[in-house]
């Protein structure tokens, strides 16, 4: 299968197999009009398979969810073709309105519009509270 | 704008100085009886409270203020489905500051991110209770002179009750403290206070079923209440219940110096024989109560006119 190299934009690589179609939603690229490749179960020495995700975009995406959702996936910037940079997304001191609330007893439960906030308590054991319950987050 | 959520939001200088103000309040109240004068405290209690509002009412008025509000969420517009971000603006509007007690986790958090004036949290369901705490500190400085270096026994619910948690967070600031974490194994404290508190920040802490043994090391014994509707059978409570009931005889190997506090309402886990004991300080608490809310009160009427 050949998916086009891309000139400008982001190279997630080294995703979970499966979990593609999950960091799209989060990252919101449904919104974009760019184009963008998804390529599942692909094979990778390290994982067997994996799942890539390019995307052809001239302006940078915000992709600080990508720590607290997939940490271990490496992120490729590219500019005329090449890679200018690479890294592993680091933990986001906070997520909004990635992963709701679970504690019926938390006011995010009845109050509208509200947003659902957590904040990175824990670095080491990657552990997120409510900023309203202190309730872990849980996917 | 300063708020009190959570205990976290004060410094640990900022706890020490309202102690001292309202040691000072205590010693000398007709200083203080004006200090608010033509200001109005709103009370907004979505659930029942007895203690709390009044308590909240009494140093309000102390201070020469005023006081407006509700005690139950059916007398107040949340029973036509406002929500508490609009509450919030609309109290701005005729209070200048505003104590709110509320069943859900966290309301008085969204109070204080739509509120122009103070927010303090009365109590926000099973979560955080920071005035009940100020009131144990207090109580420990008057009784104990220090808040350091004391071995401290909490007994009896310490999963589910909030004012223990609150109270390890608070004490686990000063140095040489040691904890005696005592209950059944159904009610023992929450694994993350352990991590995220004791273990991360060093404090030494023991576990124990046994209240007869952790009794003579104990410099303070905070009791709270086993509740019945806590266990999964019946058995387990009735085997448990006495244990964790103080009685005078209870308190024969305790150290003549024991000071012993309970945020109440008590039940039956603190016979009434142990009221006339002097090591019985749960009374003292509540006054102290009063006159650390004046404090607070104070300091954040101060903050706002910033």
């Amino acid at each position: 299968m050949t998916v086009d190299e891309i000139k400008t934009g982001v190279v997630i690589d080294h995703i979970e197999a499966g979990k593609a179609m999950e960091i799209y939603r989060f990252l919101g690229l449904d919104k974009l009009d760019c184009p963008i490749a998804i390529i599942k179960n692909a094979l990778s020495k390290r994982m067997a398979r994996k799942d890539i995700i390019k995307i052809d975009h001239d302006e940078m995406i915000d992709l600080r969810v990508l720590g607290y959702i997939a940490p271990n996936v490496t992120v490729n910037v590219i500019e005329n073709g090449k890679i200018v940079k690479k890294f592993h997304p680091e933990l986001p001191e906070e997520i909004v309105d990635i992963v709701k609330c679970k504690n019926p007893r938390c006011i995010t439960s009845t109050e509208q519009e509200l947003s659902h906030i957590f904040k990175l308590t824990d670095k080491e054991n990657h552990v997120y509270r409510c900023i309203y319950c202190e309730s872990k987050a849980k996917n | 704008m300063r708020h009190l959520i959570g205990i976290e939001d004060f410094s640990n200088e900022e706890i020490d100085s309202l102690i001292a103000t309202a040691e000072d309040i205590i010693a000398d109240p007709k200083k203080y009886s004006e200090v608010c004068h033509g200001k109005k405290l709103a009370t907004l209690f979505y659930e029942p409270s007895t203690r709390t509002r009044l308590s909240f009412e009494a140093a309000m008025m102390e201070l020469g203020g005023g006081v407006l509000g509700f005690s139950e969420a059916q007398s107040s517009s949340a029973a036509k489905g406002e929500s508490v971000a609009d509450t919030a603006k609309v109290i701005s509007c005729f209070a200048d500051i505003m104590v709110m007690r509320h069943f859900k986790e966290g309301a008085p958090m969204v109070a204080s991110l739509n509120s122009t004036i103070p927010v303090i949290n009365a109590g926000d369901g099973g979560h955080n209770h920071p005035t009940q705490t100020l009131a144990d500190l207090l109580t420990i400085k008057r009784e104990k002179g220090r808040l350091d270096n004391m071995v401290i026994g909490l007994c009896g619910d310490l999963k589910f009750g909030r004012t223990v948690h609150s109270l390890i967070s608070a004490m686990s600031r000063y140095t040489g403290i040691k904890f005696i974490l005592i209950s059944p194994d159904e009610l023992k404290i929450p694994s993350y206070i352990k991590d995220e508190v004791l273990d991360k920040k060093g404090i030494p802490y023991e576990e124990t079923a046994s209240l007869d043994e952790a009794m003579p090391k104990l410099d303070v014994l905070y009791m709270t209440r086993v509740q019945r509707e806590r266990f999964f059978n019946e058995q387990d409570y009735i085997r448990l219940k006495d244990s964790y009931i103080l009685t005078p005889e209870k308190l024969v190997n305790a150290k003549k110096s024991l000071s012993i506090l309970h945020p109440l309402p008590r039940v039956n886990e603190i016979s009434v024989g142990v009221d006339k004991d002097p090591r019985a300080c749960y009374f003292k608490q509540v006054l102290n109560g009063k006159y650390i809310r004046m404090a607070l009160i104070k300091f954040l009427l101060e903050e706002a006119g910033k």
